[in-house]
C-alpha cells in the first residue's frame, strides 16, 4: 500500500519533469532569441532594420535591413497559400465525401507519406523538374517566387489535407442527411451544408499550413534564387527570413551575425502570432 | 372530405443486409391526414419513414422489394430522388439545425430549388416561421447562430425549414422526443395546423400523443404492420391482441 503511494507520487513528479522539460526549452529559446536579437535591433535602429531595404553587410558601413526577407517569406507565403489551401481543401472533400474506399485506402498512405517525404528532397525535386518548367516562361530565369510558391504549396499539401479531412469528418451526419432531406444533391449538401459546419478546422488547417511555409527553409534555398531585393515580380528571384539566416549563418561575425539572430526574433514573432490564431480558431471550432 | 390516397404502399419488403426489418407492408396513407405509426423500439417504424422519402438509399446493403407510390407514381422508378424529397419533407428526432444564421437554414432549401431573389426568399423565411409558430420568438434574431436556441425552437425551426420547399407530405420522426411538455404542446399544436395543407405521418412512442394529433394509426411489431385504423377505433377497441397488449402496456 504504502509502496503503491510511493511509486504514484514518484511518477507524477516524473511527469512534471518531462512537461517542465519542454517548457523550459520554449522559455530558454526565447530568452536566447530575444537577447541575442533585441540588442542588435537596437544598435541597427528597429525601423532601420525592419523597413531598410538594403541587406549588405560587407558594405562600409554595412547594411542591415530586412524588408526585402520579410517581404520575401510573406510573399512565397501567401502563393503556397493560394496554391495548396484550393487543392488541398478539394483533396480532403473528396477524401472524406467522395472517394470510393478502396480508392481512399491508396490515397491515404500516399498523403501520409507525402508528409513524411523531408524538405531537402522537395527541394530536389523543385532543382530538377519545377525550375527547367519554370524556365520555359519567358523572363524567369527558373529560380524565382513562382517556384517556391508552387513548390511549398505542394509541401504544405498533407498538412491542409490531414486537418481538413479529420475536420469534414467530425461533422455529425444529421447536418448532411438534412440537406438531403431538403432535396438537396449529394454536392450540394456536402459543399453547402457540411463544408461551412467544417469551417473553423477548415481555417485551422490553412493557419498551420501558413506556419509550415513560412517556417520552411532546406527546400526554399534551392529554388527561390535567394536575392535580397524586394521582388517585383513572380518571375524574379527572392530571399526568405529562413533563407538570410542559413545561407550566411556559416561565417557572420559580430553585429552581422547578431542581425542575423533578430531575423530570427522577426520570424518567431510571425509563427508566435500564426499559432495564437490557430489556438483561439481551434479553440472556436470546439464550441459550435 | 375527400379521402384521397397519398401514400400506397404495396408488398414492400426491406432487408439490411440479411436482416429482415420490413415484412410484406401494405398501407394508404390518406392525404392531408395525420397517420401515426407506434409500436416498440426496433419494429421498423423510423425505417418505413424513410423509405418514404428514401433517406434509405444511404444505408449500406439496404434492399428494398416491393413498390411505394406517392399520388401514384412509382418513388422508386424513373422519380428523380431529389424531386421526391422536395415533395416529402422530414424532420428528425434530433433537431439537426445547420451551424448557420436562423434566416439560412430556412433559405437553404429554397435556394437549392433555385430561388435567388432576396425580397422572395425573406418572403419564405417569414411565412416558414409563422406556419411554425415561432416567428415571434425570432424574428429579431434572423442573422443569429440556429445552434444558440434552446431544443423546442430547434425542433419548430427543423420544421419550418421542412416547410420552406413547400413539400406536400411530412414525415416527423418522433419529433417531440427530445423536448419538454410545453415545447411538445406547441409542435401538436402545430402539426395539428400543418394538416390542413399537408399529408403528415408521424412516428411517436407516446400514446397519448398519438391519440391526440392523429387521425390515423399502425401499430408496428417486428416488421409488420399488425394493424392499421382510424386513431380512435384502433385505441378504443382493437382488433389484434397483440395491438390490445401493446396499447394496454402490457408489453413493449
Ligand atoms: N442502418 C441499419 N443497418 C442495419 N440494421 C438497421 C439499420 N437501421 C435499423 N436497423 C435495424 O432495423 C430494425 C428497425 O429499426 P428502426 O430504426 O426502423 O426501428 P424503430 O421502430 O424506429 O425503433 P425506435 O422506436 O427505437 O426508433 C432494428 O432492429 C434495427 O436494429
Ligand atoms: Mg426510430
Amino acid at each position: 500500500m504504502k509502496r503503491q503511494k510511493i511509486l504514484e507520487t514518484g511518477m507524477s513528479w516524473l511527469f512534471a519533469l518531462c512537461a517542465c522539460m519542454s517548457i523550459v526549452a520554449v522559455v530558454l529559446i526565447c530568452v536566447f532569441l530575444f537577447a541575442n536579437g533585441v540588442p542588435a535591433m537596437k544598435e541597427i535602429g528597429f525601423i532601420k532594420f525592419l523597413l531598410g531595404t538594403d541587406w549588405a553587410p560587407k558594405n562600409q558601413p554595412a547594411s542591415y535591413g530586412i524588408l526585402p526577407m520579410i517581404i520575401g517569406s510573406l510573399c512565397v507565403t501567401i502563393g503556397a497559400v493560394v496554391i495548396g489551401v484550393p487543392i488541398g481543401l478539394l483533396t480532403a472533400v473528396f477524401l472524406s465525401r467522395f472517394c470510393p474506399k478502396k480508392l481512399h485506402s491508396v490515397l491515404e498512405p500516399l498523403v501520409q507519406l507525402m508528409a513524411g517525404i523531408p524538405s531537402i528532397i522537395y527541394g530536389f525535386f523543385g532543382l530538377v523538374v519545377m525550375v527547367p518548367l519554370a524556365r520555359m516562361i519567358p523572363g524567369c530565369t527558373g529560380v524565382s517566387m513562382l517556384t517556391a510558391s508552387v513548390l511549398l504549396g505542394i509541401m504544405i499539401l498533407p498538412t491542409i489535407i490531414n486537418l481538413s479531412e479529420s475536420a469534414l469528418n467530425a461533422v455529425p451526419d444529421s447536418y448532411y442527411e438534412g440537406a438531403l432531406a431538403l432535396g438537396a444533391t449529394h454536392e450540394r449538401s456536402v459543399f453547402f451544408a457540411v463544408l461551412p459546419a467544417a469551417k473553423s478546422g477548415i481555417l485551422a488547417a490553412a493557419v498551420l499550413g501558413i506556419g509550415r511555409a513560412i517556417g520552411e527553409t532546406m527546400a526554399v534555398i534551392m529554388v527561390a534564387g535567394n536575392q535580397a531585393r524586394i521582388p517585383t515580380s513572380m518571375l524574379k528571384g527572392i530571399r526568405t527570413m529562413t533563407a538570410n539566416i542559413v545561407l550566411e549563418m556559416g561565417y557572420a561575425t559580430g553585429l552581422h551575425r547578431q542581425a542575423l539572430i533578430a531575423t530570427g526574433v522577426v520570424l518567431f514573432v510571425f509563427i508566435l502570432i500564426i499559432n495564437l490564431t490557430f489556438s483561439i480558431l481551434k479553440k472556436r471550432g470546439e464550441k459550435v | 372530405m375527400s379521402m384521397h390516397t397519398k401514400y400506397k404502399i404495396q408488398d414492400l419488403n426491406l432487408h439490411y443486409g440479411t436482416f429482415h426489418a420490413l415484412k410484406n407492408i401494405n398501407l394508404e396513407l390518406p392525404e392531408k391526414e395525420i397517420t401515426a405509426f407506434i409500436g416498440p423500439s426496433g419494429c421498423g417504424k423510423s425505417t418505413l419513414l424513410k423509405t418514404l422519402n428514401r433517406m434509405n438509399d444511404l444505408v449500406e446493403g439496404c434492399s428494398i422489394d416491393g413498390t411505394v407510390l406517392l399520388d401514384g407514381e412509382d418513388i422508386f422508378d424513373r422519380m428523380d430522388v431529389n424531386v421526391l424529397r422536395r415533395r416529402v419533407g422530414m424532420v428528425f428526432q434530433k433537431p439537426n439545425p445547420f451551424p448557420m444564421s436562423i434566416y439560412d437554414n430556412i433559405a437553404f432549401g429554397p435556394r437549392t430549388h433555385g430561388i435567388r431573389k432576396k425580397a422572395k426568399l425573406d418572403e419564405i423565411v417569414e411565412k416558414s416561421l409563422r406556419d411554425a409558430a415561432i416567428w415571434d420568438e425570432v424574428k429579431d434574431r434572423l442573422d443569429k447562430s440556429a445552434l444558440g436556441m434552446s431544443g423546442g425552437q430547434q425542433q419548430r425551426l427543423c420544421i419550418a425549414r421542412a416547410l420552406a420547399i413547400q413539400p406536400e407530405v411530412l414525415l416527423m420522426d418522433e419529433p417531440t422526443s427530445a423536448l419538454d411538455p410545453i415545447s411538445t404542446m406547441k409542435v401538436e399544436d402545430l402539426v395539428q395546423e400543418l394538416k390542413r395543407e399537408y399529408t403528415i405521418v408521424m412516428v411517436t412512442h407516446n400514446m397519448q400523443q398519438a391519440t391526440r394529433v392523429s387521425d390515423k394509426t399502425a401499430f408496428f411489431l417486428l416488421g409488420e404492420v399488425v394493424e392499421f385504423n382510424e386513431t380512435a377505433e384502433l385505441f378504443s377497441m382493437p382488433k389484434d391482441q397483440r395491438t390490445e397488449n401493446y396499447i394496454t402496456g402490457r408489453f413493449g
